[in-house]
């Protein structure tokens, strides 16, 4: 894990100094709140329903143990004793009072923490995959690239003040679980055919309201000019986005409007100056950020397949959970565990303090003291040893983080919504607490196998729900709550959007709706589909003649 | 007279800026005139010999269109129409990095104290503060920080090329 030197720290300590300084600049009236508002904005403050929502970056989703203390005390001291995993990795706080904000980012730089850049027009946290540097099917570990672009995107001067937000992940595997075409860019590590590590590198993907799957503007940046690249992406965006309307200021219209192919010309001319300037990254920087992330002191262990399957035959339970909640590991005799942060009844996504604090011994005793959040709303422990899963396994159930439904149904994306987001136009946590008491018999769930769910309660798409299998969107009829379904949506490689299945449906009939929909595909499966497959095999008509035919 | 930032300092501003419907009498009438970019293209051949000059463009002017006439101009100011329109902050990089532009480059228009810290990284030397804040009060912004991860106009190399162990 990335470690602050001076540099860093001083960075982060000047940041506080700062925002304090803001902050009682607005209470004073200097500062009027338009002023204020994309400088709070930029520290991850929004002003919300019920008080002020603090995001805090997790960059890249990685935390230490002793950073997750520190989390659980801000949330005992300063707000109601929980956080939230957002899908974007990073951790919401919900009710903390402005005026102590200053004091929990000061505490935030104590253990190499901070809200930089976490909302506002600007360069978001950079994100990647959760089983980065663990992952079997890895090729480049993303992690130092990430911390490479988080340092270039902090305080960038002159993408300070972008048209819109802007997000870029990362990934190096074969599969993607970074979500990279549906980001502002998606960067994929490759090697070429001379084995130089590069980067290919799509533009312009997005949800929200226009949601797009991105494109490739370049096969193969090499190394060196991956920030001058980036830069000179940023530079043709700053010039040229739209500002005039809100909802048109992303860089998917500006890439759309130009063509793919004029976009990548424009940042080609643009990169032609920059290019071996000083923003060329040297060979001495990648090997000083890739030395934080070498392999942890891994015992030379074998894997434990008969043991584990021994424990399977005696223990269904655990059997159901390794199935799920237990994914292999690049190094024999260990493997990466997702805590389910999605137990029935509980916002997904949300933690407590203690759950918190527990997290955090778990991580000590277990994964060297780290841990991951992900874009799903689990947490990981990357680095267990499969010795010990079994004894894992009990503990995470006691403190009810094993709910084994990884990847099914009931592990839904949800964003916070109505309940707590002034934006939305429904509330999403019901939505998905109604669907997981549904479907909480677990041998159905097992029996419907892969399935993503997501909600949000605006188009905003926080929830991402155009890339669920299934999606569900809150909408304002009249003034009132409902919901549009889509299906289809998928992440990962060959990423797609979802379709809408017709007109929405009150809250109350989202349940039977979802239910009719999983009838559909449990008649309609061969034997090695799952949903997802099954939908892109027989289309949309099915489900919807169900779904809309029963509604008479 | 307004007081204006310009090398660190509160000053007093020595030169009038025209406002986008100045025609080229009052161009040539002001001393120390700053003039639409616009009225620049339209009379360039009378406004040529007028010295010292300056220029201002729209935040949606590019400093491409400009690069060839540099030479004519003392000032170059960019206007924010708001605060959180961020364009000039490339073209401020532009002039210096890509034109060696050697001049004054102001901010003008909506600028106040919590941009100027980038600002002056992207080759800004000068800033008219908004007429209802303090100039003395925004100058405390330009050391907001002490440490900066990029290369910018201030600082030619990244830290990654300064970073001593
Ligand atoms: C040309 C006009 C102005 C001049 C020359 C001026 C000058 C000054 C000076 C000399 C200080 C003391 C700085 C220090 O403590 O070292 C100051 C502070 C201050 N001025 Fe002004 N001022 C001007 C206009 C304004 C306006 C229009 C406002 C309010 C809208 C304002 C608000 C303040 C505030 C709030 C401070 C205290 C800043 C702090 O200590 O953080 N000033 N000004
Ligand atoms: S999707 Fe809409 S309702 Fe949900 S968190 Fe985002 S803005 Fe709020």
């Amino acid at each position: 894990m990335y470690i602050y030197d001076n540099y860093d720290q001083q960075i982060v300590e000047d940041r506080v100094r700062q925002f304090r300084d803001q902050t009682r600049r607005y209470f004073a009236g200097e500062l009027t709140e338009d002023e204020y508002l994309p400088l709070r904005l930029q520290n991850g403050l929004y002003v919300q329903r019920h008080a002020p929502m603090l995001r805090i970056a997790v960059p890249y989703g990685l935390l230490a143990s002793r950073q997750l203390r520190k989390l659980a005390d801000i949330t005992r001291k300063y707000d109601k004793g929980y956080a939230h995993i957002t899908t974007r990795t990073n951790v919401q706080l919900n009710w903390p009072a402005l005026e102590n904000v200053p004091d929990i980012l000061e505490e935030l730089a104590s253990v190499q923490m901070h809200a930089i850049q976490t909302s506002g027009n600007c360069i978001r946290n950079t994100t990647t995959d959760q089983f980065a540097g663990v992952a079997r099917d890895e090729s480049i570990d993303p992690r130092p690239w990430c911390e490479i672009i988080r340092q270039w995107s902090t305080f960038h001067p002159e993408f300070a003040r972008l048209p819109r937000k802007f997000k870029i992940a990362v990934n190096g595997c074969a599969s993607d679980r970074a979500a990279i075409e549906v980001h502002d860019i998606g960067l994929e590590a490759v090697h070429n055919d001379a084995g130089e590590l590069g980067f290919r590198v799509l533009v312009g993907g997005g949800l929200g309201r226009t949601p797009i799957v991105g494109s490739c503007i370049n096969e193969f940046v090499p190394w060196q000019h991956l920030l001058g690249y980036l830069e000179s992406i940023l530079r043709v965006y700053n010039r040229f986005g739209r500002r005039d309307n809100k909802f048109k200021a992303r860089i998917k219209i500006l890439v759309k409007a130009l063509t793919p192919t004029v976009f990548a010309e424009r940042v080609a001319e643009e990169w032609a100056h920059l290019k071996d300037g000083p923003i060329t990254l040297t060979e001495a920087e990648v090997q000083r950020v890739s030395k934080h992330f070498t392999d942890p002191a891994y015992l030379e262990l074998s894997d434990q397949d008969q043991e584990l399957a021994a424990l399977d035959a005696e223990h269904p339970g655990f059997a159901r959970w390794r199935s799920r909640n237990v994914v292999a590991h690049k190094k024999p005799g260990y493997a990466a565990v997702t805590l389910s942060l999605k137990k029935t009844g509980i916002a997904p996504g949300d933690v407590t303090e203690k759950q918190l604090d527990k997290i955090a011994d778990l991580a000590d005793q277990y994964s060297f003291s780290e841990v991951r959040n992900t874009h799903e709303q689990n947490m990981v422990l990357a680095d267990v040893e499969q010795r010990k899963l079994f004894e894992l396994w009990e503990v995470l159930r006691e403190h009810g983080f094993a709910t084994p439904n990884i990847g099914l149904l009931s592990d839904i994306i949800c964003c916070p919504g109505g309940d707590f987001c002034a934006l939305a136009n429904a509330k999403s946590i019901p939505v998905a607490e109604a669907i997981q008491e549904r479907f909480d018999n677990l041998d159905y769930l097992f029996d419907i196998g892969d399935l993503d769910l997501n909600i949000s309660g605006c188009m905003n798409a926080c929830g991402h729900h155009h890339i669920g299998h299934i999606g569900i969107l809150g909408v304002d009829k009249k003034g009132e709550e409902f919901y549009q379904v889509s299906l289809g949506g998928s992440s990962g490689r060959e990423a797609s959007l979802g379709k809408i299945l017709g007109p929405s449906f009150a809250q109350d009939a989202m349940p039977d709706v979802i239910s009719k929909l999983i009838d559909v595909y449990i008649e309609q499966r061969t034997e090695e589909e799952h949903f997802i497959d099954t939908y892109k095999r027989i289309g949309i008509d099915k489900f919807k003649e169900r779904v809309y035919a029963s509604n008479n | 007279m307004r007081a204006i930032i310009k090398n660190d300092q509160v000053i007093d501003d020595q030169w009038t800026l025209l406002s986008a419907e100045a025609d080229l009498d009052e161009a040539l009438r002001t001393e120390q005139a700053i003039i639409p970019f616009a009225l620049w293209q339209e009379h360039k051949s009378q406004l040529q010999a007028v010295k010292p000059l300056g220029v201002w463009l729209e935040s949606n002017q590019a400093v491409e269109d400009l690069a060839e006439d540099l030479a004519y101009f003392s000032v170059v100011a960019l206007n924010f129409p708001v605060f959180t329109d961020g364009r000039h902050f490339s073209s401020a990089r532009l002039l210096r990095e890509r034109y060696a532009y050697t001049g004054e480059i102001r901010a003008i228009g909506d600028v106040a104290r919590d941009q100027l810290f980038f600002m002056q990284r992207c080759g800004f030397d000068a800033y008219a503060i908004r007429a209802d804040r303090c100039p003395v009060d925004a100058l405390q912004s330009l050391t907001d920080f002490s440490v900066t991860y990029q290369a910018a106009y201030d600082q030619s190399l990244p830290l990654y090329r300064r970073r001593t162990a």
